[in-house]
């Protein structure tokens, strides 16, 4: 008898052992659901890091009404604007027409105009061969002082290229324009909230002399514009990569992917990395190393065996982390992840040989919207929202992607902010809420 | 431009309107998407997502399965979680790249339910046009489908409310409010469609004597209900005072005449100069009618959503762009509508800002009045 290929007869349970786990898929794909933790930053919010830049969505109803919102949430209305699609429009020729004359209609009506204008357009759009370019190039021709982004909400696309998160990363930088280098300077590339101040990352940069620039640092349109001359882009997140490896083609900024990492040796290769390119010695992390294994081990104290869950919206490497903790004695229990990324893959097998027990739960699988919420009995320390809500408890560190923390500096922080949780309840259901960890909100 | 905004936000879209109007129902509702729509819908539109379990779910589409016509994939995975979760029923419904492509959801329903036995429906969204309209199709869906033929009247004067979802009236009592004035007035409910009641209850909708459509989204569902079983309907919200006694005195009148009607549009009306109430158009249309009898001015309704001729009055006006709001609001006397239709109501023009979620989601829930059966000049003047 034939077989459909590709399906394996079965889809198994949201849970699975990671002795057990496929990698980076561990879950068959099919119907999702939507867990109410809503702190991660979607395309809006990453778009109005650049200051002064009004947001212009081409889209259908529906779709657009999840970003005008969190524009609203954010009081931010004042820098949003939006042209709905019909059915029409994508049938009888008047695609491109109408985002041209709806753009250019908001566009007359501001007063003064913005600076920079990040115009998007959805996955109905590129189906039907929509000319971006055409669009691009009327609009720049009518309002020659306004610099015009490409942008892009097209989550049908997700699995085809760039994830709509890494496109906003990389187009946010695709204003800057070519100006002289300053040898002496700095990117941060790709970051949603400014890096610790106290990180080794940011001593090394500030000790040797250079200059450090990062969007989320910037206050006006000409602080965004000056990114354009720092020798160096440095990003740290998964996400963030496309976007320094674009700038390294289009402006010839040298790229330096150095990766938030939980391990001392991958920790210590990328400090490494860094010091060749700033041209100094790498300095002796082996104080910074001990401080960080001190406050592992007081968080060690403070939260004892109590188990401990971790998510995939808390940190881009939630199986390095688990790995980090159960190294240091800590009972990690569960990771809730849909997709690993490859970058985890050592740690994926280090788990499965050191801690074969450990559970990796689906998110987004339709069983989870039954998933028990209150943990019986027990204390349970989550790390991230979505673990917090899955298991129901208030002891939770909320961060989203990495929280700002790097190196080892960054896990005494975490392990500071571990034991804080641990002591100090949350009202999970209210903090959770909030849409985009760290933006205002008038909720 | 009628398409676009400078500023004003967008209303809730089809797809939400479904799966609001399904939510308490105990089936599954899956919109074909990628992505988007079911954390829109869970984040801004859904005000009972984190208490009240509902299988609402994407299909997590991708740019492959669209280009390839991969439907089968959609049908398996709905299968799937069907023989899993043991919905009561299934709705499938889709985004706009579904639309484009021609997705069959009536049979992607059909063969669902040949596969897994459990009663399946599609409905034709496509993420372009308001949630009425997907609340319209659904529960008349509801009220074609699972409503049973054989059930006998009730004894006692009763009642189906129809039309009632969160995007509407929020969770802040309002719907409790019409419960309890419904039972005041000497109505029975039978069931609403389709807030606090089951998919049983509902399936007696039947043995009611009258239907009181609260939304526009209800009305088709009052009239597929009125030509299954004879049963009239009167479209009005008890809101203020004087309104709400002339409504209950409309609704025993049509129980026993067995007319409908539409009192929230018997108006004198005054958008030119008088109050304009922006929204939904039979609870924008109650207030206009409450302000009339509460405070004696001439009231409006300017609407910008999906509406039917008999759901108006004359002087009523559809504002489907920003600008025809800002051109209206500059002729009013004063203007009833969400804040954040503010910032294009001109100075000098008194605003009372009155939240509605299909608007502003959840920005302004803490502060949705509940304005059942309660005179409007308290409200006004706070």
């Amino acid at each position: 008898m034939l077989k459909k290929l590709g399906r394996s007869g079965g889809r198994g349970g949201p849970e699975v052992r990671i002795r057990d786990a496929r990698f980076p898929e561990p879950f068959a794909s099919g119907l999702e659901y939507n867990a109410p933790a809503r702190g991660p930053w979607n395309i809006v919010h990453t778009g109005m890091l650049i200051p002064g830049a009004h947001q212009i969505f081409a889209c259908a109803q529906g779709c657009l009404r999840g970003v005008v919102l969190t524009a609203a949430e954010m009081n931010a209305m004042d820098r949003m604007s939006w042209i709905s699609v019909s059915e029409s429009d994508l049938f009888d020729g008047s695609m491109e027409r109408n985002i041209i004359d709806g753009a250019a209609d908001i566009l007359d009506r501001i007063d003064p105009l913005p600076p920079a204008v990040l115009l998007f357009i959805s996955c109905i759009h590129l189906f039907a061969g929509c000319d971006f370019e055409m669009i691009l190039g009327e609009l720049r021709g009518r309002f020659p002082r306004v610099d015009f982004a490409d942008c892009y909400m097209n989550p049908t696309m997700r699995k085809s290229g760039l994830t709509p998160d890494q496109l906003m990363r990389r187009q946010l930088y695709s204003l800057l324009r070519p100006r002289k280098k300053d040898e002496k300077c700095v990117n941060l590339i790709g970051n949603d909230r400014p890096t610790d101040e106290s990180s080794e990352l940011l001593a090394m940069i500030r000790e040797a002399g250079f200059g450090l620039r990062d969007i989320t640092l910037c206050g006006t349109y000409e602080d965004y514009q000056k990114m354009a001359g720092s020798a160096v882009n440095l990003t740290c997140l998964p996400a963030a990569a496309a976007a320094g490896e674009e700038l390294e083609r289009r402006l010839g900024q040298k790229h330096l992917y150095l990766p938030l990492s939980y391990s001392r040796q991958e920790i210590a290769e990328n400090y490494a990395k860094l010091a060749r390119v700033l041209g100094v010695e790498a300095p002796d992390f082996s104080g910074a190393a001990a401080r960080a294994e001190e406050a592992l081990g007081a968080a060690r104290r403070v939260v004892g065996d109590a188990p401990v869950a971790i998510d995939y919206t808390a940190t881009p490497r939630p199986l390095g982390l688990a790995r980090l903790l159960l190294e240091h004695g800590f009972a990690v229990r569960k990771v809730y992840a849909d997709v690993f990324s490859g970058e985890e893959r050592a740690d994926f097998d280090w788990l499965k040989q050191n801690a074969p027990e450990l559970a990796v739960s689906a998110t987004v699988r339709p069983e989870m919207r039954f998933a028990a919420r209150v943990a019986p009995g027990e204390k349970v320390l989550a790390i991230g929202q979505k673990a917090a809500y899955f298991c129901g408890t208030g002891r939770f560190v909320n961060i989203v992607a990495g929280g700002g923390m790097y190196g080892f500096d960054g896990i005494a922080r975490l392990a500071g902010l571990m034991a804080d949780a641990y002591l100090r309840e949350k009202d999970t259901r209210t903090v959770i809420q909030y849409k985009g960890l760290g933006c205002e909100s008038c909720l | 431009m009628k398409r676009c905004a400078r500023i004003l936000p967008v209303y809730a879209a089809d797809t939400s309107g479904v799966c609001s109007a399904l939510y308490e129902l105990g089936g599954m509702t899956v919109i074909h998407d990628a992505s988007g729509c079911n954390s829109t819908y869970t984040t801004h539109d859904e005000p009972r997502w984190y208490d009240f379990d509902s299988m609402v779910y994407i299909s997590g589409l991708t740019e492959t399965e669209a280009v390839m016509g991969d439907d089968q994939k959609l049908i398996d995975d709905i299968a799937d979680a069907a023989r899993e979760l043991s919905p009561r029923f299934v709705a499938v419904c889709g985004a706009p790249i579904p639309m484009m492509v021609g997705t069959d959801f009536e049979a992607i329903a059909a063969a669902v339910e040949e596969e897994t036995g459990t009663p399946a429906f599609g409905l034709n969204t496509s993420g372009m046009r308001s949630y009425l309209a997907g609340e319209s199709e659904a529960l008349e869906t509801v009220a074609e489908k699972f409503c049973r033929t054989n059930v006998p009247g009730t004894k006692e004067l009763s009642a189906n409310l129809v039309g009632a979802t969160p995007l509407d009236f929020s969770v802040n009592g309002s719907v409790e409010s019409i419960r309890r004035w419904l039972a005041d007035n000497g109505f029975g409910l039978v069931s609403c469609l389709a807030m606090g009641s089951s998919l049983d209850e509902i399936a007696r909708a039947g043995g009611a004597h009258v239907n009181l459509v609260v939304s526009a989204g209800g009305l088709a569902a009052a009239k597929a209900l009125r030509k299954r079983f004879g049963t009239p309907y009167v479209a009005g919200v008890p809101v203020g005072a004087a309104f709400s006694k002339l409504l209950a005195e409309e609704l025993r009148s049509a129980a026993e005449s067995g007319k409908s009607g539409a009192p929230c549009a018997r108006r004198k009306n005054g958008a030119r100069g008088g109050l304009a109430v922006v929204g939904e158009s039979v609870f924008a249309g109650s207030l206009a009618r409450a302000a009339e009898l509460d405070l004696g001015e001439p009231a409006g309704v300017l609407c910008p959503l999906e509406t039917a001729p008999e759901l108006t009055a004359p002087g009523d006006a559809m504002i489907p762009g920003e600008e025809d709001a800002a051109e209206r609001f500059a002729r009013a006397g004063g203007v009833v509508a969400d804040p954040l239709y503010r910032p294009v109501c001109p100075d000098g023009v008194p605003f009372y800002g009155l939240p509605h979620e299909a608007f502003s989601g959840r920005c302004f829930r803490k502060s949705i009045p509940n304005l059942i059966g309660k005179n409007l000049k308290r409200w006004m003047k706070r």
